[in-house]
């Protein structure tokens, strides 16, 4: 009698799926399926009627805005009349307001040309993309690094006076240190979750940190010559 | 009633006209709701199919649709608004007074337009962070990211562009803020603020540069990187399904 086969073979049953798949599966190998099947909706209409409703449920939101809230107009532009203070855009007032610390070559022109640099960059640097745990290996080193980049970041904003963006920078800072101590098999979701975020997150985060503080403080808290103006006594 | 209505409306996309135009034909099979999508000059832009568990709310939060929702209510109100308005000093300002007391909705037009602008660059932003703290930038999708950067740029360029042409005080101080920064550049820093206003003073030349800038030049640049922006989301493989363990993604081009 002949030696059996090597291997087996067999059809998958779902025609629709597979209609001509033939499988090979080798004794002593177990068949892995690498790609799982996504369940899939047609474009038109399934994902098309959804963006419609978010679009229109977005207008009727602002229609009630623009029927509550009038845009501001204020005098006819006079160049002789400076308002004070006068703002930009809520936007740029994160801008602005590292203008009051930092001379405008630095505020205005190299903090964001490296911020958009910095963004272009993110997805073609590997560390990016792989995005491990910053905190997974070489702990005692990495944590070295950070204590010194913390505190020349602070002293730096310390100099300057930029406590609006020291007192952001210490918070992400702290929530950093705490994930490095955190066991990575902890069964608590939210520590379990902030011991395997990369980098990239951090220094996103403190970057999203730093400009909502800025900005909010530009917009709310600075009244005439750039004093700081407590919103509820304005 | 509404079988016949059903039937009207396969009689009239199974005429010679409509299908002249939409070079589709009738029925509701799902090769023809491909076709529908796929045939389609701007619709083609979007691939015919979508995973489904991307679909629900909680994992993009809309953040993109709704931003160029809000790109199509400024787009509407802002054509209807130069309908009314000259980039001219002083009358651009008395235009802001004909919208408040002599142009039915005038107010209401542009408010509308103001608090959609306000909110698209707030969507544009949220709509940034969103995409990075889901790591959908990862390849094969980080040139989308890099054209989303590029899009951010345009559309604070719009809304600031956008921001003197009611040339009130609020308008005229606050470009003079943002253009004293553009001279702080190094090397040809007064020359770009010279090119930019048209002179060495927020002025008449100003707005009218401003106002091209705005209506015409940012707008199509806006629309040229945002079909790249929706066709590349299709070429890279439809929106990132997130990193669950046991997706592995198709390698490969895509249809």
């Amino acid at each position: 009698m002949p030696d059996p086969k090597d291997f087996l073979a067999s059809r998958d049953s779902d025609a629709r799926k597979t209609p001509v798949r033939v499988a090979f599966v080798t004794r002593r190998t177990s068949p892995a399926v690498r790609t799982r099947y996504e369940d899939t909706v047609m474009t038109y209409p399934e994902v098309f009627f959804r963006v419609i409703v978010a679009v229109q449920l977005l207008a009727a939101f602002l229609v009630g805005l623009a029927l509550l809230w009038d845009a501001p107009l204020e005098q006819l532009a006079d160049p002789m009349h400076t308002p004070n203070p006068a703002k930009a855009p809520w936007y740029f007032l994160g801008l602005q307001e590292l203008l009051h610390y930092f001379p405008p070559v630095v505020a205005g022109v190299l903090i964001p040309t490296l911020v958009v640099i910095a963004l272009i960059v993110i997805p073609y640097f590997n560390i990016n993309v792989q995005a491990e745990g910053v905190w997974l290996r070489d702990r005692a080193r990495r944590l070295r690094l950070f204590a010194v980049v913390v505190a020349a970041l602070a002293v730096f904003l310390a100099v300057f006076d930029v406590w609006v963006a020291l007192a952001p920078t210490l918070l992400v800072a702290a929530f950093m240190l705490y994930a490095a101590f955190v066991d990575p098999a902890s069964k608590a979701g939210f520590r379990r979750w902030l011991v395997r975020k990369p980098l990239a997150f951090w220094i996103m985060t403190w970057f999203l940190a730093v400009a909502v503080t800025l900005t909010a403080v530009g917009t709310l808290f600075r009244g005439p010559g750039w004093s700081w103006v407590w919103l509820w006594r304005g | 009633m509404a079988k016949k209505l059903t039937s009207y409306v396969d009689r009239v996309q199974q005429s010679r006209v409509w299908r002249s135009i939409f070079r589709g034909g009738p029925g509701f099979s799902n090769l023809r709701r491909a076709l529908f999508v796929q045939q389609n000059v701007f619709l083609h832009l979007f691939s015919v199919k979508a995973r489904k568990r991307v679909l629900d709310f909680g994992v993009t939060w809309y953040l993109g649709a709704l931003t160029f929702g809000c790109f199509l209510i400024l787009v509407i109100t802002g054509i209807l608004l130069m309908l009314v308005y000259h980039p001219s000093v002083p009358q651009a300002y008395n235009d802001m007074k004909d919208l408040q007391f002599v142009v039915s909705s005038g107010v209401f037009l542009r408010n509308l337009h103001r608090w959609a602008a306000h909110a698209m660059v707030f969507l544009v932003f949220a709509h940034m962070f969103r995409v990075f703290y889901r790591g959908a930038y990862r390849p094969p999708r980080e040139f989308n990211w890099v054209i989303g950067v590029v899009l951010l740029l345009i559309t604070l360029f719009l809304s600031y562009t956008g921001y003197l042409l009611p040339w009130d005080q609020l308008a005229f101080w606050a470009i003079t803020v943002g253009s004293n920064i553009v001279s702080a550049m190094p090397f040809f820093g007064s020359r770009i603020r010279f090119l930019m206003l048209g002179g060495h003073t927020v002025n008449a030349n100003a707005l009218l540069r401003f106002y091209v800038l705005h209506c015409m030049v940012l707008p199509l640049t806006a629309i040229f990187f945002i079909a790249i922006h929706f066709w590349r989301i299709r070429k890279d493989g439809g929106l990132y399904p997130g990193d669950l363990e046991d997706t592995v993604e198709e390698e490969g081009p895509h249809a």
